[in-house]
């Protein structure tokens, strides 16, 4: 029971993670269309620039805050890219954005290093016992930071003037501008928020599973399939979907082999595009039009 | 003297190779109704679209409340009090009734946004009720309504209506057509194009002819109502 526990545990602390980036594909698709397979390296981007900010002396707090606001300008030069764009059909522009993944891999390199690095623990070393299992405190602060982040994103959405603006301009961009609404404020906001997002998921990952400049692949691909699982568009299914991957992951690697870990979200990935296209919660644009 | 709110002087449009519009030039006056007609295809919602900037043309000029509006973005022309009800209503189907209402202000940042909330919901009463339910769950007719109130909280000058009677049963747009008549008692200038000519010729000052892309007739809408060859090509007599 306590080893069942335990895997819950690591597995939703993980799935988190991929509900935020999962998160962050969904935000930048519902505003333009396009899945953007930079995602992965923003998380990478802003785990590796907090590590290198943090040995270059900087406070840790500050770091946080420079990282993420680097990223966000990663995120809206990447808008910007997509937007001079000459040829602006979607399958181009996705491909634009694996391009920029495969850049911003290539910089990191060049600007940091192909070590392997990681952080102390933000909340310091100690962890509950919950059942026998143990949670450390920065697993604990994962889960409680990603919380806090769905939630404020789903009242910004729902509540706010800015955020009913861009659930309109994702419904109907024509409409959403005989509103007086400007798309392209819209969209860089859009690029913004899903690069922070990433961000920040990445900066938490650090202490618990270390960064190097080639995590974002697989970040990248897992929350993608999060997206897909939950069903795309859907933030509430990128959540689910995220969590739902995190601990099939974690029971696979206890109870069968971690080598077959990596392998879980993509017979999942697999099997919900054969059975169920729509995702497990189907896409609720395609429901309820 | 009349007083124009909108010229549109020489307008053409074409979508890569095909004109949709060919020097259109055209007037509305302040506190007009002004209709256009046409057959499907004639370039009717290209110019609505390029009068809200959702289209930018290449050659000729919208002038609006004297100024020059041409090269504007979408949500300036918003702000200059234009508003339009596109063709299909274009709600916001996952919003409620009184989200949708509160995006036509969207532009506005001044204190009287809950009030005309209210002139709306007194104008159509069912909206209130339904304030709380997805826009998409509503019956044709109601949801033209929204797209009317919404429309009407941006406070425009200019209302562009485009097809309103649309898919709506001959009640309802009656009705419609009733409260367009009563906003323009309030002030608002309307521009409203239909393929229901004869709905359009009843209900209008003045109107045009749209053909092809160009306007190949226009005068007071009582004396189109006459005229043969609108007789003959568009009231089926």
């Amino acid at each position: 029971m306590a080893e069942l526990f335990a895997f819950l545990l690591s597995g939703v602390t993980v799935g988190f993670i991929y509900a935020l980036v999962g998160l962050g594909f969904t935000v930048i698709y519902n505003s333009s269309g396009i899945i953007n397979f930079s995602q992965g390296e923003f998380v990478m981007a802003g785990g590796m620039s907090a590590v290198f900010l943090m040995y270059a002396g900087v406070p840790l707090g500050f770091a946080f805050i420079l990282a993420i606001i680097s990223v966000s300008v990663i995120g809206i030069i990447l808008y910007k890219l997509l937007s001079i764009s000459k040829d602006s059909s979607h399958i181009s522009l996705i491909i634009l954005t694996l391009g920029f993944a495969i850049f911003l891999r290539g910089l990191a390199q060049v600007i940091f290093d192909k070590q392997l690095h990681t952080m102390p623990s933000f909340v310091g070393d100690g962890s509950f016992e919950i059942f026998g299992a143990i949670l450390s405190y920065q697993s604990l602060l994962v889960i409680v930071v990603s919380l806090i982040i769905v939630i404020s994103l789903y009242l910004f959405f729902k509540r706010t003037k800015t955020g009913q603006a861009m659930v309109a301009a994702s419904v109907n961009v024509d409409a959403a501008r005989l509103m007086g609404i400007n798309i392209k404020k819209i969209l860089v906001l859009n690029f913004a928020i899903s690069a922070v997002i990433a961000s920040i998921g990445g900066i938490l990952l650090t202490p618990i599973t270390s960064t190097n400049y080639e995590v974002g692949i697989m970040l990248g691909l897992k929350g993608f399939s999060a997206a897909i699982i939950g069903g795309l568009g859907n933030p509430w299914g990128a959540v689910a979907g995220g969590l739902l991957l995190g601990i099939l992951e974690s029971l696979v690697a206890g109870y069968i082999s971690s080598e077959y870990k990596d392998a879980v979200a993509f017979v999942v990935l697999l099997a919900i595009l054969f059975f169920m296209p729509g995702g497990i919660f189907g896409n609720l644009k395609a429901q309820r039009v | 003297m009349d007083k124009p709110l909108l010229e549109i002087e020489d307008l053409s449009f074409s979508y890569k190779q095909i004109i949709a519009l060919e020097s259109v030039s055209l007037t509305i006056n302040q506190g007009e109704i002004v209709s256009l007609i046409g057959a499907n295809g004639a370039g009717k919602t290209t110019l609505l679209r390029t009068i809200s900037g959702l289209n930018v043309h290449k050659k000729g000029k919208i002038i609006f409340n004297k100024e020059d509006i041409s090269q504007t973005e979408s949500d300036y022309r918003v702000r200059a009090k234009i508003a339009q009800v596109p063709e299909g209503r274009g709600l916001f189907p996952i919003l409620s009734v009184e989200q949708n209402l509160r995006l036509g202000a969207y532009t506005r940042n001044d204190n009287e946004i809950e009030k005309d909330l209210e002139f709306i919901y007194n104008k159509f009463p069912i909206l209130q009720e339904k304030k709380d339910e997805y826009a998409g769950t509503l019956s044709g007719g109601q949801q033209q309504m929204v797209a009317v109130g919404r429309a009407l909280m941006i406070r425009p000058k200019l209302l562009l209506l485009d097809e309103p009677s649309m898919g709506l049963a001959p009640i309802i747009v009656e009705e419609i057509f009733s409260v367009i008549k009563e906003l323009r008692d309030l002030g608002t200038t309307i521009f409203v194009v239909e393929q229901n000519a004869f709905l359009a010729l009843k209900s209008s000052d003045r109107a045009y002819v749209l053909e092809n892309g160009k306007v190949v007739i226009s005068g007071k809408s009582a004396d189109l109502l006459d005229d043969e060859r609108v007789k003959e090509a568009y009231l089926g007599a």
